[in-house]
């Protein structure tokens, strides 16, 4: 057990010594989510008023995005550091590791843990934004937006490392992102209400971990609101929210190990 | 005294491509092993099996009497691998490399400190130590790769091609840490290379082609069984010469990129003969003790070396080949 914790920390501290170096990242970090905040801010919800939203509810459609920027930025940031597998495969560094005497899922952890610890800082980021969107946090809020945000981070990382690990070349890189990222996204109802969509779309919405993550959050930021507000923006209760979200987190971290032991 | 990598019948194939093809060696502690052979010889794929990195199709290897299949950990626990390929982290420090490393084998941080600051002493990288390892040359790197590999104190040193695409210079300095290595901490060396020069170093080597072992002895002995010298024959613009010299003294010739080549007993006085005997169709006569690259033609009918390989030669391999 020693030597899983020790691996873990190792791989964690690499990815976090890494993003500490890359300044350029650092710097698209900030960058980033203040774009969202222009484009959607100034941007869309001035382009289309925001006609979803049942008479009677006062909600501005960049308040309505907040908690899916959030999600968003986590969903880019985790992805992109769980295919990054393939790249360390590529360019070597990867093979130093599989020869070390350690076990194999407790790297996939620790790649995990690194990844979301990166995404978190981001999404501190975001949340520091958080009265620009006309939403207001408070600590403890702050707190469990970041626990959620963590368990989003966890779940796609692991996807990310299983997808990487099944993928022999880079070359499928850009075919995931527009396969996978974009959907997930657009299906968790993070950019429009999920409401009278097709059967098929419903249906698949349900196994997008970032649709229970979406929902989490508005759980939390819209908790003081108009219950017929809250009616309008969220689909679950919020135990059940957490609940699938930590299961699809066991599930997808036990494939993701899997297939990472497997490789090579 | 043990042998500290045994290997039995190894056997590797890729899909149809038998890439290890029933290969057996041992090697001793203390000793510096090198498999010589042309790229696509089934080196790399050794090395991988050898460092549980591939599980083999057939056969054993054991080291420091574990096997590398049923007891991968503990094997991993006793080696140290430089890749043919780069496989540092070129976005963290020398030292933080170093550190990585020391965490994964679970070296405690006051050991880590100081098996850092002596191997970056040894392969002459400390006062490199904080730079990011993207500012590194080819060499620097091969360099701080064999420092990393050293950092757990490992019984068994792999290295693979650890001296190609390196210049003269820097692959000496390599030689000489490895020679202090086997000195002072009684390190076993394995070593691929398809460099002559370089497997001159070797105490013993294995000659490898198509992932067959074809002949295994001390570098001397294996030139000295080859007997008598090389001579290198240049024709006068157009002469056919092979035919009239096979005809004459009943010399196996073989073209290479330099002119016709063969061996004779006593090449000193064999050369007058030829001289008088051909005089005018001779263009230039070269002589010299026989080197690894005569014993590998000889026993594979082809040279070794890249940088004389003919088109012919070249298109014999598929070009996936060259790459490994
Ligand atoms: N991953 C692989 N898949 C398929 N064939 C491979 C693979 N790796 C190596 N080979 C083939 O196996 C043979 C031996 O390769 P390798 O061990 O890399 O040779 P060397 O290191 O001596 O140059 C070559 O024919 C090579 O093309
Ligand atoms: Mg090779």
């Amino acid at each position: 057990m020693g030597t899983a914790i020790r691996t873990v920390y190792t791989i964690w501290l690499r990815e976090w010594l890494r993003f500490l170096r890359e300044r350029s990242r650092i710097i698209g970090m900030i960058g980033q989510p203040l774009l969202y905040f222009l484009i959607v801010g100034q941007g869309i919800s001035a382009a289309m008023a925001f006609r979803a939203a049942p008479p009677g509810v006062n909600l501005s459609y960049l308040q309505f995005m907040y908690p899916g920027i959030l999600a968003m930025s986590v969903l880019f940031t985790s992805i992109f550091s769980g295919i990054s597998i393939i790249w360390d495969r590529e360019f070597g560094f990867l093979k130093e590791v599989l020869v070390a005497p350690v076990p194999r899922w407790a790297i996939a952890l620790g790649k995990a843990l690194g990844a979301s610890t990166v995404a978190l800082c981001q999404a501190t980021i975001l949340l520091a934004l958080a009265p620009l969107a006309q939403v207001h946090l408070t600590l403890p809020l702050v707190g469990k937006l970041l626990a959620v945000l963590f368990l989003i981070s966890l779940a796609i990382t692991f996807m990310g490392v299983a997808i990487a690990s099944r993928m022999e070349t880079m070359e499928g890189f850009q075919m995931i992102m527009n396969f996978l990222v974009m959907p997930l996204y657009f299906l968790s109802g993070a950019m429009f209400p999920l409401a009278n969509v097709p059967a098929w779309m419903s249906a698949l919405m349900h196994f997008d971990p970032l649709t229970y993550g979406v929902d989490a959050l508005r759980h939390l930021i819209f908790a003081d609101a108009h219950p017929q507000v809250l009616a309008f923006l969220v689909h679950f209760p919020f135990i059940t929210d957490l609940l699938v979200l930590t299961g699809m987190v066991l599930v997808l971290g036990g494939m993701g190990s899997w297939f990472f032991s497997r490789q090579v | 005294m043990a042998s500290v990598i045994e290997v039995e019948n190894l056997v590797k194939d890729y899909g149809k491509v038998r890439a290890v093809d029933g290969v057996s060696f041992q090697v001793e502690e203390g000793e510096i092993f090198g498999f010589l052979g042309p790229n696509g010889a089934g080196k790399s794929t050794t090395i991988k099996i050898l460092c549980t990195l591939l599980k083999p199709t057939g056969g054993k290897a054991r080291i420091a009497g574990h096997d590398v299949e049923k007891e991968p950990d503990r094997v991993r626990r006793q080696i140290g691998i430089v890749f043919q390929d780069n496989s540092l982290d070129d976005r963290l420090t020398a030292a933080e490399n170093l550190y990585l490393h020391g965490l994964l084998y679970g070296l405690p941080r006051k050991v880590i400190n100081r098996r850092i600051e002596e191997m970056l002493e040894m392969v002459d990288l400390a006062a490199w130590k904080k730079e990011v390892v993207r500012n590194f040359s080819g060499g620097m790197r091969r360099r701080l790769e064999i420092a990393r590999g050293l950092m757990h104190s490992p019984q068994v040193l792999f290295l693979d091609e650890p001296t190609v695409g390196l210049d003269p210079q820097t692959r000496a300095a390599i030689w000489d840490y490895i020679h202090r290595l086997r000195r002072e901490e009684k390190i076993t060396v394995f070593m691929t290379t398809h460099y002559m020069e370089e497997a001159e170093n070797c105490d013993r080597i294995a000659i490898i082609d198509f992932g067959r072992i074809k002949a295994l002895d001390t570098p001397e002995r294996l030139k000295q069984q080859l007997g008598g010298d090389v001579i290198t024959l240049v024709p006068a613009d157009g002469a056919d010469l092979g035919p009239v010299l096979t005809e004459l003294y009943g010399l196996e010739v073989k073209p290479t990129g330099e002119g016709l080549c063969f061996r004779v007993k006593d090449g000193a006085s064999f050369i007058p003969r030829l001289a008088a005997e051909l005089g005018e169709r001779i263009k230039s006569i070269h002589l010299r003790r026989p080197t690894l690259d005569d014993v590998f033609l000889s026993l594979t009918g082809r040279a070794i070396r890249e940088e004389k390989a003919s088109a012919a030669e070249r298109l014999r391999y598929s070009p996936h080949r060259h790459r490994h």
